[in-house]
């Protein structure tokens, strides 16, 4: 439970994590990870991680994903260089083109290769928690996909402020269960997804979206959603004929950012940063940034870095974007954060709006609020860090903010 | 005789005489904070044991019952430093042994240095801890039991024999044989399978075998009572509380 860590640690911590040794077989990232959940979930938990042992390295199986991701989602993603932005922040900008996945942002890449998963380990049922809506409706496509029912659950708030994704959801034949308990919220939705999976451990799939959880939920999405960074790799080395002097991604849970910066951890010259949601500032219960104000302690499953009261109890969060308005951090970067592998900031929602609409007028390109974290942050360090090579996780399309932006940016032109 | 030892000493005391034991929770605090020793000290005057629950924001394995007191008792400013300072204060020392039902992260941000120190003065017997399972235990087990404090497992209807054994062996105080697959509070008919899983318990586990969630009713008591040492009763003592009603009353009509 250990988290304040000596010199000598935190370079043990590094070199292990450029060996790709975590997590360990306790689930842990050095001192974070682990499985905190109630009995009940046990059993599944280990046949999980029996189904992940066996298949998330099986030729066969990855053949599977593969197909699923070229054929189906539209990998490879394209890597966009953004001409306008470039000339404007003094800098190479260049676009993980994640809006242009199937469903429009990285959460389908996850979703399938779950999905996937869940058949092969014979579940009947899938359930999945969302917070904007992205994940329930990749869960929602990848059952339709692969035959499988499923049920979201989602924070009333974040219903309606993400309407246009609960009628996606519907359509595409999902069951969307409103979440009132708790703080109406993400984190609302997946305590009500794991009290659905504890009355049903044996024949449902608990589908999670998000690099937070149990052991080795952690694990699955990062191996899961790191074709972003392998591709991204690949190709900016076949443009330029260099590696990135900055990768970049916004961070809620942190799934995109995992699966972004995992391939290039071991490359040393690559400097990274993850943006989270700094909502109003940084007082309690203003933000989401629970890597810049939280503390470590045990949140539904994991520990990691949370914010939290001196009793332990969670605070409520905000953030003009759903998706990162969330009180923890995935364990893998709350390691990479204590071993300054990586950088990570907040945002703000004034900040991020803005780098929306300058992107939207720059590159004739709408990015998903969340994502727009990631582009006020790198304009930043761009600002500071004339002429450097940058490469930006556009994690999501904005199209479902557009509720949002009518009350915010454009409530004085309409 | 080591704190740990009154919890398994008064279930089998009660079991002794024909009947279960029954082991009470409240959540500590409601409906008011106001009264928390004199509602603690009437529950205890029946129960053989008391579970005192601490409330947290994110409740995962109890369902709305229990979710509701715990956010209620919350908004109270209900803190586990309270409730130790409230015991230790008490003038009038309830009648049954005390456990500490809460998830870890209130006990982490509590300490575990002085944690088991404070409760063993403030006259916690042990501690329940739905969010930890047996695998990450070690550390919190250990600290209480250096105190004489008792760390109490949880075994399910699906847990397979081999993991019931082990469970069963490293429990203090009983055994948690929870009765069915969900969360806690929702009514269950105890079917066949589920009698046939508590003799599976029972023949196993070196300590009290005690049955919980979704005990309501006398019926299901009864049913039980050949296969277990003690029941288990919540939500609907909560709930009981809620109305504003009797829990000495309500927790008669259980038993006799």
């Amino acid at each position: 439970m250990k988290h304040s860590l000596s010199k000598t640690e935190q370079q043990t911590l590094l070199a292990n994590v450029q060996q790709d040794a975590y997590p360990d077989e306790r689930g842990r990232f050095g001192p974070f990870g682990g499985r905190y959940i109630p009995e009940t979930l046990v059993p599944a938990l280990n046949r999980l991680q029996e189904g992940v042992d066996r298949y998330l390295r099986d030729p066969e199986f990855l053949r599977e994903f593969h197909d699923e991701l070229n054929n189906w989602v539209g990998r490879a993603t394209p890597l966009t260089f953004a001409r306008t932005l470039s000339k404007q922040w003094g800098a190479e900008v260049w676009f993980k083109r994640e809006d242009l996945a199937h469903t429009g942002a990285h959460k389908i890449n996850n979703s399938i290769g779950q999905v996937l998963l869940a058949k092969k380990l014979g579940a009947k049922r899938v359930i999945a928690e969302t917070g904007a809506g992205q994940h329930g409706v990749a869960s929602a496509a990848a059952c339709a996909r692969l035959g499988m029912p499923c049920t979201v659950y989602m924070g009333s708030i974040d219903m309606e402020r993400q309407a246009p994704n609960v009628g996606r959801m519907k359509l595409l034949g999902a069951t969307v269960v409103p979440v009132t308990s708790g703080d109406q919220t993400l984190r609302a939705a997946v305590d009500e997804a794991l009290r659905d999976w504890v009355s049903d451990p044996n024949g449902t799939y608990y589908c999670l979206g998000s690099a937070i959880g149990p052991h080795p939920y952690p694990y699955i999405v990062r191996e899961l959603q790191s074709v972003i960074g392998r591709e991204a790799r690949v190709q900016i080395l076949e443009r330029t004929g260099k590696l990135p002097d900055l990768v970049v991604a916004c961070v809620g849970g942190g799934s995109n950012a995992i699966g972004m910066f995992h391939p290039f951890v071991k490359d040393k010259e690559v400097q990274m940063l993850g943006l989270e949601a700094g909502g109003n500032g940084a007082g309690l219960g203003q933000n989401a940034a629970s890597i810049a104000y939280g503390t470590p302690g045990v949140l539904q499953g994991c520990f990691s870095l949370l914010l939290q009261d001196e009793n332990g109890q969670i605070q409520e969060t905000h953030s003009v974007s759903a998706g990162l308005d969330y009180p923890g951090v995935g364990p893998e970067h709350a390691l990479l954060a204590s071993i300054d592998r990586v950088k990570y900031e907040a945002v703000n929602d004034d900040e991020s709006l803005a780098a929306l609409a300058e992107c939207c007028a720059a590159e004739g390109i709408l990015p998903a609020i969340e994502s727009a974290h990631a582009l006020a942050g790198a304009k930043r360090y761009a600002l500071a860090n004339p002429g450097k090579r940058i490469l930006i996780c556009l994690s999501g399309r904005g199209d479902k903010d557009m509720p949002t932006l009518q009350r915010t940016l454009l409530k004085d032109v309409l | 005789m080591p704190a740990r030892d009154s919890v398994s000493t008064a279930i089998r005391n009660r079991r002794a005489t024909g009947q279960p034991a029954l082991i009470a929770y409240i959540t500590a605090g409601f409906p008011k904070r106001e009264g928390f020793i004199e509602q603690l000290n009437a529950v205890a005057a029946v129960a053989d044991v008391v579970e005192i629950g601490v409330p947290f924001t994110d409740p995962m394995a109890d369902g709305t019952t229990i979710q509701r007191s715990s956010r209620a008792a919350l908004e109270q400013g209900v803190s586990l430093r309270w409730i130790l300072q409230e015991l230790s204060r008490a003038e009038t020392k309830p009648q049954a042994p005390l456990l500490l039902m809460s998830y870890l992260n209130p006990l982490l941000a509590y300490g575990m240095d002085t944690l088991p120190e404070d409760a063993a003065r403030a006259g916690i017997a042990g501690f329940i801890v739905p969010d930890l399972p047996y695998e990450e235990s070690d550390e919190l087990r250990n600290a209480l039991d250096a105190r004489g404090l008792a760390l109490v497992q949880f075994v399910t209807p699906v847990t397979p024999t081999e993991r019931m054994q082990m469970l069963c062996e490293g429990s203090g105080g009983f055994i948690y044989a929870v009765t069915m697959t969900g969360t806690t509070g929702k009514n269950v008919a105890v079917p066949e399978e589920v009698l046939e899983y508590f003799q599976r318990v029972k023949k196993i586990s070196p300590v009290p075998v005690c049955a919980g969630f979704g005990i309501r009713s006398r019926e299901q008591v009864q049913r039980l009572t050949p296969y277990i040492d003690g029941a288990i009763v919540g939500s609907a003592l909560v709930e009981v509380l809620e109305r504003g009603e009797d829990p000495a009353k309500f927790l008669r009509s259980l038993r006799d």
